[in-house]
């Protein structure tokens, strides 16, 4: 069962963005948007008001990278893993986050409190290493500066 | 008087700190008492000076870079202000080396305005081609984008104008021009510069290709990694809609046209164009095979204009000074000239601006000063994720896509990753199939299956598991996906598995120069 909150934000992203063309993903956007991932017990009303199957709501949510299905820990750290970072050592840095926060790059850290994922290019290749914290880029990213980020979001929370 | 000073709103600036740095200069600049005017322009794209400061001096714009918050006491101590010389002084910005010797076009604006003034926008040029296109027939118009020789700068490089001029001829009740701003490629920033740092110029290339084409509806599909480009697009189509660019009577016309931002969902193959019409459709990112081409039968099954940012972008310049002008830059059938990212283990890595026709040479030393790291260069990759890793025996080339087809690489995107001595090649390889396994869409054999037994593969030519056999199973899987896949993304990736193989076999374990060709 939904909360009665997240009931009610699913009813209003539905009614706001349900006559856009191609409607879906501008829908799960509002969603994850507002509850911070898309419920499984959400995609009966999404099918239903789209005029689609459940099977195309839930294959369209989990083709896509973006969309979670569970929600994340409160600080999402995303670390780029492509060729230009790996050129400037984000591989040793990725190692260095996974035993820091005591993740293996999938789930949440050991203390809850961050979800490591990789990401494939922030567009900020020119100043590699890159990584984002929550909704805030960083680049130039050694493992000094990235200790001192989960520091400064530790203490921020 | 007050004084006027630039720090960028670039992300990339951003990302190492320009927002704090702004905020020092605001808070240091009250406290000595100064009047100051802050401008977030946009970035010049000399990234290793971000954050880039600059200030508006009687000599012109003075650079300073790059500035720490620690440093912002003592630029003022030093009179930044008036252009006080400091450790961290540039010059006058446009005398700076890296960018005097550029070839500016598309981005001449970029970094010298504030990316969300129209104003400023008209001042340097801004909105100059639209009114040209809206005076003169829509065939005129396809005709100099035709006779510009402009072709799609998203890394196929088809001819723009032959798509306009395909939709132009088309009857249909809905037209579209779509931007594809799904830049996916590790290494390229250009189209997100443009459109966090001149999102103006893009909604006016646009605005002429609907002029052109009879399209009424446009869509911008941005990649969810680029929540600032997002943001600017979103405002900036707001500004454009109110002060009459945009709209059901565009500039006063007459004609209509509607631009929506639409926010990607991670997903590379949807930077394919029919994935991308998938995704803008809200379905699954599937590639959709060909025939019909989408200018025939594009989004919602209408006849579409689709371009990458930088393709749209270059538009307004060649519509503003005409064919001949644009098509005066370049070499062959490379013409005018294409924003080049320095990206990866590069000392200055930046925008380049360039005619075609540049060497990777001049690109990596006279630009981007050699590795970061101070060790050599062992290889570069051009034209992102499925561009090939071009050796030092092919640095000399000219930067054109037909003399880069004939040595099996691309030109893509123009984005450049260099790699010191400390790479394994052999791991890169194996990577690029391991991206494509994560990434295909699924559709074609070819693609799916084979980009994981890909892996599987080179693990065993590393592994010295049968060798002989191996690299020629290698290459008769890439033989495979490369004739055998749907779209690019199977097709191109054994480009950079081949390249590495052929260029590095010492990295993949082969001693014995016979096994390259068994």
């Amino acid at each position: 069962m939904l909360s009665e909150s997240v009931q009610t934000t699913l009813s209003q992203v539905l009614s706001s963005h349900k006559q856009l063309p191609g409607a879906l993903l501008p829908i799960l956007h509002g969603i994850q948007d507002a509850v911070g991932y898309i419920p499984s017990e959400g995609v009966d009303q999404i099918a239903r008001e789209l005029n689609l199957s459940r099977a195309e709501v839930h294959g369209v949510v989990t083709y896509y990278h973006h969309f979670r299905t569970e929600p994340a820990a409160r600080h999402v750290v995303q670390i780029c893993r492509a060729e230009s970072c790996q050129s400037m050592g984000a591989e040793a840095l990725w190692a260095h986050a996974c035993l820091r926060l005591g993740s293996d790059g999938h789930g949440p850290s050991k203390d809850g409190a961050f979800t490591l994922e990789p990401v494939y290019c922030l567009g900020l290749c020119a100043t590699s290493p890159a990584m984002t914290v929550d909704d805030k880029v960083h680049a130039r990213v050694g493992t000094a500066k990235f200790d001192r980020l989960i520091a400064q979001t530790r203490a921020a929370s | 008087m007050s004084i006027r000073i630039y720090v960028p709103r670039d992300s990339a600036a951003l990302a190492v700190g320009a927002d704090e740095v702004a905020a020092a200069i605001v808070a240091e600049g009250a406290r000595a008492g100064h009047d100051i005017e802050l401008v977030r322009n946009g970035s010049r794209g000399l990234f290793w000076l971000e954050p880039m400061v600059e200030v508006l001096t009687d000599a012109g714009r003075v650079a300073y870079g790059p500035v720490e918050v620690e440093d912002v006491a003592g630029l003022f101590a030093a009179s930044f202000q008036t252009g006080g010389a400091h450790a961290l002084k540039q010059g006058l910005t446009d005398d700076i080396p890296y960018l005097r010797k550029q070839e500016r076009l598309t981005f001449a604006r970029m970094g010298l305005t504030d990316p969300l003034s129209l104003a400023d926008y008209q001042a340097h040029d801004g909105y100059a081609g639209l009114r040209r296109a809206l005076q003169l027939p829509a065939a005129a118009v396809v005709q100099e984008v035709l006779d510009a020789g402009l072709r799609g700068r998203g890394g196929a490089a088809f001819p723009a104008g032959i798509k306009w001029k395909t939709v132009a001829a088309l009857e249909a009740s809905q037209k579209y021009v779509v931007c594809n701003a799904d830049e996916g490629d590790s290494g390229t920033y250009s189209d997100r510069m443009t459109m966090e740092g001149d999102p103006f110029m893009l909604i006016e290339g646009m605005t002429i290709a609907a002029m052109a084409t009879g399209a009424t509806e446009g869509y911008v599909y941005i990649r969810s990694e680029y929540p600032h480009a997002i943001a600017t697009m979103t405002q900036a189509v707001i500004l454009a809609g109110a002060a009459g660019f945009l709209g059901n009577d565009v500039l006063g016309s007459g004609r209509a046209f509607n631009l929506h931002i639409r926010k990607a969902a991670g997903s590379y193959v949807c930077g394919e164009e029919t994935a991308m019409l998938e995704s803008l459709e809200g379905k699954r990112g599937i590639v959709r095979a060909k025939p019909p081409i989408p200018a025939i039968s594009g989004l919602f099954g209408k006849p579409s204009v689709i371009n990458n940012v930088i393709t749209f972008a270059s538009v307004p310049i060649i519509l503003t000074r005409g064919a001949d002008f644009y098509r005066n830059y370049g070499v062959g059938r490379s013409r005018g000239t294409l924003p080049i990212q320095l990206a990866g283990n590069l000392k200055y890595g930046g925008l380049v601006e360039k005619a075609f026709g540049i060497t990777l040479r001049e690109l990596l030393y006279d630009f981007g000063g050699g590795s970061a790291s101070g060790r050599p260069i062992k290889a570069v990759q051009v034209g992102g994720p499925l561009g090939a890793y071009v050796p030092e025996s092919q640095w000399d080339i000219p930067l054109d896509y037909e003399a880069y087809a004939a040595v099996g690489a691309v030109v893509g995107h123009g984005g450049i990753v260099a790699h010191d001595d400390t790479a394994d090649m052999a791991q890169l390889a194996r990577y690029a199939m391991e991206f494509c396994a994560i990434e295909s869409c699924g559709k074609c054999t070819p693609c799916r299956i084979g980009s994981t037994r890909g892996v599987e593969v080179i693990d065993s030519i590393v592994n010295g598991e049968n060798r002989p056999q191996q690299v020629q199973l290698l290459r008769s899987l890439c033989d495979t996906m490369v004739n055998g896949s749907l779209c690019a993304m199977g097709g191109m990736t054994p480009f950079p598995v081949l390249s590495a193989l052929d260029h590095y076999p010492q990295d993949f374990g082969i001693t014995v120069p016979q096994l390259l060709t068994a």
